[in-house]
This record gives C-alpha cells, sequence and structure tokens, in this order.
C-alpha cells in the first residue's frame, strides 16, 4: 500500500553539489515524522520541494496519490522564523492565505487556540519571538492543509516558550488528523512529538536510520527524555555524521 | 538568613535627560547663524554689500512681499509639483517593471544608469532647444531631475525584499500580481519613500537650474534677478525662501513616511541615548 506523503527524491542539487540522492520517504495519513540529522544534509530542502518552492530536482512527490507539482492547498509550513508580513496585523497574517473572503472569526479561534488571545489587530512588531511563531503556526493551519511541514519552527525560541509550542503543536495535530514532517536538531523534541524518527546521512542518500517511537499519547516529557531511543539515535547521529 | 534588598543606583549617563522646553532643537543652528551674521555685519568684519545682515534680507523678503513675491514662490513650487509628479509616475512603475523582469532590466536599465550620470544643467541647452523658453523644459527638467532617485529606490526597494517573505507568498500560490502587490510592494515601501524623498529635493535643485537660465518669475529668477542688479539681499531672500519650502515639503513627505511605515520596528533615534 502506497504512503499517504510519498516522497521520492532520485537527485537534487545545489550547483554541481549534490544534496539529496536516493531518498525515500513514506508517511501515514496522521503520522507525526521528524527529520534529524546534522546542518548542510538536505533536511530543509527536502521541506522546500514538499513545499513546492524547488521544483529543480528529480523525483516525484505524491500526496494521497496525487503528484504534488508545486505549492499546494493541502500542505501547508511553517518556517524556523515566523515570516509574518510586518506591515499586516497579526489576524490578516493569519489570514493571508485565503485570498479575497478571509474568515476572520476563524483566524481569531486559531488565535485563541494558540494562546494569543486578543492580539488580532496588534502589529507583528509588538509581539515577542515565541508570540510571532504561534501566529506563524496559525496561520499554518488556517487553511486547514492536510500536511503541515515544520522546519526547526521552535529553535529561536527559549526553551519554556519551545515546551509550550511543541504541546500546542502536538494537540493541534493530534486534534486534526494532521500528518506532520518535522525537522529539529533536538533530539529529545523529536522523540516527544512524533510517532517515527528519521535519521538523515551527512553523504546524499537513502536516511540513514529510521526509529518508532511507540509511547502512547499523552506522554510525558520526563518519560521521553529517558526513552532508550534517546541513545541510540545520538549514537546513530555521532556514526552519521562523524568527521 | 533574612534577604537584603541590593539597590543598585542608575548612573548618571543611563538616566533620561531632561529635554529644554520651548523651541525644536533643528533652529538653534539656524538662529546662531543669524545672530553671528548680524554682528559680523554690524561690527564691519564683513562688508554688507557681499553680505547682508538678517535685518536687511528681513526688510527685502517685507518688499518683495508687496511685489509680487507669491507669484514668485507660486510658478516655482506649481513648477516643482508638476515636474516632481511626472517623474514620480513614471519611475514608478518603470522601476518596478525593471525589478521584476530581468529583459526589462537588461533593455532600460543601462541607458538609465548613463542618462542618470548626466548633469542637470548638460540638459538645458538641449530643452531650450526643442521647447523654447515655455514651461516645457522647465517641467520636464524638473522630471528628469525627480525621476532617477525614484526609480532607484524603487528598483532598489523591490531587489532588497526578503526571500523569505516572497516564499510565503509563493506558498500561499499567489500569481505574479498579487505577489508583486500584496507582498513586493508593501515591503518595498521604505527604499521607494526614500525615493520619493530623494526624488522631490533634487526636484527643487533642478528648478533652480532650469529657472536661472530662462524664467520671468520663480525663484530661480529672483536669484538672477538679484546678481544682475547687484543685490545680494534679494539673493539671499530667495535662498532663503527655497531652503523653508524644501523643508516644507520634505517635512509633508516625512509625514508620509510616519503615517505609511508606522508598521516599521527599526531602529530611530529616540532609540539612541
Amino acid at each position: 500500500m502506497s504512503a499517504f506523503l510519498d516522497i521520492a527524491i532520485n537527485e537534487k542539487s545545489h550547483g554541481a553539489r549534490a544534496v539529496l540522492r536516493g531518498f525515500h520517504l513514506g508517511l501515514r495519513q496522521g503520522e507525526i515524522v521528524s527529520l534529524v540529522g546534522a546542518s548542510g544534509c538536505g533536511k530543509s530542502t527536502l521541506l522546500s520541494i514538499v513545499a513546492g518552492l524547488d521544483s529543480a530536482y528529480r523525483g516525484a512527490v505524491h500526496l494521497d496519490g496525487r503528484p504534488l507539482t508545486g505549492p499546494d492547498a493541502d500542505v501547508g509550513l511553517v518556517f524556523q522564523a515566523p515570516r509574518l508580513f510586518p506591515w499586516l496585523s497579526v489576524a490578516q497574517n493569519v489570514v493571508f492565505g485565503a485570498g479575497t473572503q478571509p474568515d476572520l472569526v476563524r483566524a481569531d479561534a486559531l488565535l485563541g487556540e494558540v494562546g494569543l488571545q486578543g492580539y488580532g489587530a496588534a502589529l507583528p512588531k509588538q509581539l515577542s519571538g515565541g508570540q510571532a511563531q504561534r501566529a506563524a503556526i496559525a496561520r499554518g493551519l488556517y487553511l486547514e492543509p492536510r500536511v503541515l511541514l515544520l522546519d526547526e519552527p521552535f529553535s529561536a525560541v527559549d526553551a519554556f516558550t519551545r515546551m509550550r509550542l511543541q504541546d500546542l503543536l502536538a494537540q493541534a495535530a493530534r486534534q486534526r488528523g494532521l500528518t506532520v514532517l518535522l525537522v529539529t536538531h533536538d533530539i529529545d523534541e523529536a522523540l516527544y512529538l512524533s510517532d517515527r524518527v528519521i535519521l538523515m546521512d551527512s553523504m546524499p542518500g537513502p536516511a540513514r536510520a529510521e526509529f518508532a517511537v511507540d509511547a502512547p499519547w499523552p506522554r510525558e516529557r520526563r518519560e521521553m527524555a529517558g526513552s532508550p531511543l534517546k541513545p541510540a539515535i545520538l549514537d546513530s547521529l555521532h556514526a552519521a555524521h562523524a568527521i | 538568613m533574612e534577604r537584603q534588598a541590593i539597590i543598585i543606583e542608575t548612573p548618571q549617563s543611563l538616566r533620561p535627560r531632561r529635554r529644554l522646553p520651548g523651541l525644536p532643537l533643528g533652529l538653534l543652528l539656524p538662529t546662531l547663524a543669524l545672530i553671528g551674521a548680524e554682528i559680523g555685519v554690524r561690527a564691519g568684519l564683513v562688508p554688507a554689500n557681499l553680505l547682508p545682515p538678517p535685518s536687511a534680507i528681513l526688510e527685502a523678503l517685507s518688499w518683495l512681499l508687496e511685489n509680487g513675491l507669491a507669484g514668485h514662490v507660486g510658478a516655482s513650487t506649481l513648477r516643482v509639483a508638476a515636474g516632481f509628479a511626472a517623474g514620480a509616475l513614471l519611475a514608478l512603475p518603470l522601476g518596478a517593471l525593471v525589478a521584476l523582469n530581468r529583459r526589462a532590466e537588461a533593455v532600460f536599465d543601462p541607458t538609465f544608469q548613463a542618462l542618470r550620470a548626466i548633469p542637470s544643467l548638460a540638459w538645458v541647452p538641449l530643452l531650450l532647444l526643442w521647447f523654447g523658453i515655455d514651461e516645457a523644459p522647465k517641467i520636464i527638467l524638473i522630471a528628469i531631475g525627480a525621476f532617477f532617485p525614484v526609480y532607484m529606490g524603487v528598483v532598489a526597494g523591490i531587489r532588497g525584499v526578503d526571500r523569505g517573505l516572497t516564499e510565503v507568498g509563493l506558498l500561499y500560490r499567489l500569481s505574479p500580481f498579487a505577489l508583486a502587490r500584496r507582498v513586493l510592494l508593501p515591503a518595498a515601501l521604505p527604499s521607494i519613500l526614500t525615493g520619493l524623498r530623494n526624488g522631490l529635493s533634487l526636484a527643487w535643485m533642478f528648478m533652480v537650474a532650469a529657472e536661472l537660465i530662462a524664467a520671468s518669475r520663480g525663484l530661480g529668477y529672483l536669484l538672477t534677478d538679484g546678481r544682475e542688479s547687484s543685490r545680494a539681499d534679494i539673493m539671499l531672500a530667495a535662498i532663503v525662501l527655497l531652503a523653508v519650502l524644501g523643508k516644507i515639503s520634505d517635512s509633508a513627505m516625512q509625514a508620509l513616511e510616519r503615517r505609511w511605515l508606522a508598521w516599521r520596528d527599526s531602529y530611530t533615534t529616540k532609540d539612541a541615548r
């Protein structure tokens, strides 16, 4: 049976340097998968391809059997930086992709869900980094995508805000049955949020290793941090990126 | 153990300074210069026929007020308004086209960069030959002056837009037109407004160049008239008026900037100590 989100990259290069080669990944519907690996191993490039922002590659991406050939309403992306439009209010940012008929009531509800009640009329410059990233997550959820891609979305926020945002993402994704592909450098984050952790190799090629996280929801952070998978992932990470 | 509060004295240098009430600080230098000139001339340090004292310039302004000053100011202002509007209205779409389209850039930009290097006065004889001594050559010269700063501002502004923002636009499948309208132009607005301010400032300069050569009215004409009649007071009165009008128009542009760019989260001198 083919995967709900099927990613098959034969080759992707930046100039003469191959970034991805022979990489295949399939995600089940509603599954949360984390991609880990050192900087430069192609994680963000992979997300750009799936989001339809990069079409200069050999291979194919299918969603529910349908080829994705460019940006698609069923695929949302939250970037590492919030990338809010500074001249628009927070609510206008959330509904940015709505076209001519924005549903501001729904935007307000989403802002409430991410803990930004009453911030709809504020400008992005009035938000903290964590608040801006929450607004970006609300924007990512507004069009109700079936797949949400996240590129190190919590790397720039403090530890406490990061935990809150992780819980928020886990809740939103589980409630909606979202299929999530998360790029992260944080092994604890990957273990806490994911059903599977994929370790990418430093050299272009197939995934180096794959770890199934069988813990039920809701999860306990402390338990996940002590998971026996963590040393196994760290060992593989060291082996994959040994200098 | 009992806790003790630690009180840290704010250093003198970090405390907000008290501002002097009353006149804006920007008037300090002109006021000092006027007082210095008045004293210098009255004390005989500077010949009055070369540098009339401010009181004499005021008298000249008062005399001009009763002898058609409004007509001169009105003529110059209308020329600047017409020339600036023409130059800016041409530069805005052309700048956007060049910034958004590589082929248009290859066609237009080298020529514009060459034309930009031509000094304003070099155009004057040619424009007089082509359009006579009527209003047309003056307005065209001012339009040329205003065109290039606005054009440069639009091109630099659009080219400088954060790629991250355009990616968000592409992610939401905006058409090229919608991307330009909803992302590129608002993001480029700070640079465009700077271009418009510079364009307006150059429009005043080009206006003087145009009126110095062929005009029977206007502030540039007053300068020529003052030179021909050896009236330094009239020349200085015209210069003062040019400074005041330039400042008023620039302040209007600044007000527009503050209104349209209220969303910016950038460094201002208010942040500086």
